[in-house]
């Protein structure tokens, strides 16, 4: 019988490749933690959900499209700004991170008048009031999350113990880990803004890569049953890694296949979450192949 | 029984009958008898997708310092009459405490101030012959801390009162110096929610003054009294009046010590809905010892300075519990409990702002969003066909019903739907895709080692099954977590993600595998096009 095939039967030795792929694991590690650092000191480029800012609220006289202003603000350099349209009339919420500063000669409101007259003349438009916003964020929130984060860790490894063994857990939850460090690194290099949505992409990347490594570590298990003696593992490995290629590769397409949708077509509030996605796939697909499984390979012939 | 095609093909068809029935309302608007027959909940979108109510309500900090002076007051003439400080005139002005005392024991009353009172502040003093008299407030620091403070606190109480009237995802935040801005989704009763977050909920008992109760009404009022409202419904009319009453200034009991309340029905009520409540250790205390003092008198029950019952204490009362009619209907006396059990606002509130807003995401992100998710979807149904050729139409079915049957578990559970929750979505349809690309692959295996079409088949699904349970079994305990722990944004995406995962084992057990069964048994086919 024929089949379509994406790869033909493989056999890369993936398992000898693990040295130069673990510089690179650690230098995406090591920038993911340094983002961590920069974000825990306020320094990362966090929206205005977390730091709070300001919110205006615009009346015009005519109708005007939420997509109009928001260009007529991107032109004039304000990127980061959430805005609302309030039902029935010609008002707008904005909400941005800047924020009326003592040493700021120019208010925020003053500021945001000038472009929007600058980039939308002939429309009429007052600004009904301004105010600061505080984080809608709170610490609750975030004091939940990192115990959410702790336990769900502790359950799969606990969990893929029970399945497979203590190894396989812990390898599995260092994999994940590494994407959202990975993740975390790359958007604060870029300096991309972390918002809401960047928090749910991480989480949504968790989910995959742990999916992604189970699968392999599947196989690996499958394999290992019918494994004779110990030294060949790394070659267990290999052939397990190279009998799931074709599905990991297939699956990675396909999402990604959606994510490029969103990416593309998604419009400029859903690119920053569609683009952590995108990232995150491609890592999350990585490291069960670069780091999940040599780290049990390493465990293993070790001791 | 699992093995019966007959049993599969039913139990998916009940089930996607059942998602139609839920998802129907979604899609048009029913009129009429057929309202009957279908359940009225569309899916509830969050404010990132619909937008919602927008409330800018104003903590209103000079009833606030008002409060805090009153209370200071009372202490300060409590210690003054123990110290053996006589005053000549104490008075509250708007903003601070006057008194006036004798110039010789102004040393004492500093030392009474200074142990007792340390957060006032003598910011007046004026000397007329012997008579000493004195400003006495709160410093400007003092007045900034105790504001904050109050704003927090009321931020907290509302967060309590929204999250147990069930609106789920809110923002609840401060703006400003002492607004709080406050936007809920979905909200049908717009008015009830406003009644609901806005009460200052400050329950009081008092005593009613029987000896003047005939000067209710007529402008005079007694010293050491006040003039309440009284609040009646004629249980058969249902006509609500208000006669004025009056009782003592003096405060017996105030909501600060309950622990519960909660709503009941009947009883010696005329079976209508009451509030029945209980108090800590120490409000069970003074309730027995006020109600034991005042056998036979009326004790005023008070909200908000609005009088809902005065009974008549027919004997002492201890245990610590009390309850409060006034004839509600059961949604009042529902939304009564909630804001008693959240705890009074430490001040009232003004409501600033009341509109409808759209959504925090902007209209025009969602529907790109949407166009986006769609072509997405359509590129996935198309590469499928493409790779596994008329396998992939298969698992096409089996993600079509996928998508249903979680839009209608989504629509049944009353989820509210947001942006998270849609990576939740998306997460799901990625594992749905892998779930039928891990047994297709499986599947080609087995052909390769040169099963037969049904051995291939079936081998593919055992072997595979292990894999898909592992996986899906391992995301789904930490949506469980995510879910008891996280809150907002994270708990949206862990409730979908949830019901995807258990939906996703669904139709990998019974979907696409029906599917094959059926056309194995059928047709018999010597191979099969995968």
């Amino acid at each position: 019988m024929k089949f379509r095939e994406i790869t033909k039967k493989t056999n890369i030795d993936f398992i000898g490749m693990r040295n130069k792929m673990f510089i690179l694991s650690a230098v995406l590690v090591l920038t993911g933690l340094f983002g961590f650092v920069m974000v825990a000191l306020g320094k990362a480029n966090l929206s205005v959900d977390f730091t709070g800012g300001t919110e205006l609220q615009l009346r015009f006289d005519q109708p005007t499209s939420i997509g109009a202003l928001r260009s007529a603000l991107t032109s004039g350099g304000i990127e980061d700004v959430q805005i609302q349209e309030v039902a029935g009339k010609n008002d707008f919420f904005l909400k941005t991170k800047l924020m009326n500063t003592g040493t700021e000669k120019e208010k925020v409101q003053d500021k945001i008048s000038a472009i929007i007259s600058r980039a939308m003349p002939g429309k009429g438009f007052q600004v009904l009031g301004s105010n600061m916003v505080g984080s809608s964020v709170g610490k609750t929130l975030k004091q939940h999350a990192i115990i959410a984060i702790a336990l769900s860790l502790l359950g799969i490894i606990i969990y893929i113990a029970w399945r497979f063994n203590f190894v396989f857990g812990v390898a599995a939850t260092i994999a994940t880990f590494h994407d959202v460090l990975a993740l975390l690194g790359i958007f604060f290099v870029l300096h991309r803004e972390m918002n809401i949505l960047f928090i749910t992409a991480l989480l949504t990347i968790a989910g995959y890569s742990l999916t992604d490594t189970v699968v392999v570590f599947d196989r690996i298990r499958e394999n290992m049953a019918k494994m004779k003696s110990k030294t060949d593992f790394g070659k267990v490995i290999n052939g397990s890694i190279n009998e799931v290629l074709s599905r990991t590769l297939i699956t990675s397409l396909t999402v990604l296949l959606v994510i490029a949708a969103l990416l593309v077509l998604g419009g400029h509030v859903l690119l920053d979450f569609s683009f952590a996605l995108f990232i995150g796939v491609m890592v999350g697909t990585y490291s069960s192949i670069f780091v999940a499984s040599p780290l049990i390979y390493l465990w293993r012939t070790r001791s | 029984m699992l093995k019966s095609l007959k049993f599969r093909a039913v139990l998916i068809l009940v089930f996607l009958f059942i998602s139609i029935v839920y998802l129907v309302p979604n899609a048009v608007e029913l009129e009429g008898a057929w309202k009957k027959y279908f359940p009225s909940d569309k899916i509830h979108l969050g404010l990132d997708l619909k937008g919602g109510m927008h409330l800018l309500l104003s903590l209103d900090t000079n009833r606030l310092m008002d409060n805090m002076l009153d209370r200071k007051f009372n202490q300060l003439k409590d210690g003054m009459i123990r110290e053996g400080i006589r005053f000549v005139g104490l008075d509250k002005r708007a903003d601070r405490i006057e008194v006036v005392i004798k110039a010789e024991q102004r040393e004492k009353f500093y030392n009474l101030v200074g142990k007792e009172l340390p957060d006032l502040k003598v910011i007046e003093s004026k000397t007329e012959g012997d008579n000493l008299t004195l400003g006495l407030s709160y410093s400007e620091k003092e007045v900034l801390n105790l504001k904050d403070n109050a704003v927090h606190q009321a931020l907290e109480t509302i967060r309590n009162r929204v999250d147990q009237f069930g609106v789920s995802e809110p923002v609840i935040v401060q703006q400003g110096e002492s607004n709080i801005l406050v936007q809920l989704p979905g909200i049908k009763d717009p008015e009830r929610a406003l009644e609901l977050i806005g009460k200052t909920a400050q329950l009081e008992f008092k005593l009613v003054d029987e000896e003047n109760a005939a000067k209710a009404g007529t402008g005079v009022i007694p010293e050491g009294d006040e003039q309440l409202m009284m609040k009646s419904r004629n249980r058969d009319t249902s006509v609500t009046t208000t006669t004025p009453i009056l009782v003592k200034k003096q405060t017996l009991l105030t909501g600060d010590m309950l622990t519960d309340a909660r709503v009941r029905i009947g009883g010696e009520f005329h079976n209508e809905p009451y509030v029945a409540l209980e108090f800590n250790s120490e409000g069970s205390r003074i309730f027995d010892r006020i109600t034991g003092e005042n056998v036979g008198k009326r004790i005023a029950i008070i909200l908000d300075n609005t009088v809902y019952s005065a009974p008549v204490v027919r004997e002492r009362i201890s245990g610590g519990k009390a309850s409060i009619t006034g004839g509600f209907t059961s949604d009042e006396a529902k939304d009564l409990a909630i804001v008693l059990r959240a705890g009074a606002l430490p001040a009232p509130v003004n409501v600033i702002q009341n509109i409808t807003i759209g959504p925090t995401l902007g209209q025009d992100s969602i529907r790109k969003g949407v166009q986006a998710a769609i072509l997405g979807g359509l590129l996935v149904i198309v590469f499928m066909i493409y790779y596994y050729r008329a396998s992939g139409i298969v698992a096409d079915i089996a993600l079509f019903l996928n998508l249903i049957y979680l839009l209608g578990a989504f629509t049944a559970l009353r989820a509210t739907m947001t942006l998270p929750g849609i990576a939740g979505i998306i997460l799901t349809i990625g594992m749905g895709v892998d779930t039928n690309v891990l047994i297709f692959e499986r599947i080609r295996e087995e052909l390769r080692l040169g099963k037969t079409v049904r051995a291939a088949v079936d081998g593919g699904y055992s072997k595979a099954w292990v894999t898909i349970f592992d996986a899906h079994i391992t995301t789904l305990i930490t949506t469980f977590i995510l879910f008891i722990f996280g809150t907002g944004p994270i708990k949206g995406f862990a409730v979908t993600l949830a019901i995807g995962i258990i939906i996703n084992l669904f139709t990998a057990v019974f979907g696409s595998k029906t599917i094959f069964d059926w056309i194995l048994a059928r047709y018999k086919p010597r191979s099969l096009s995968i």
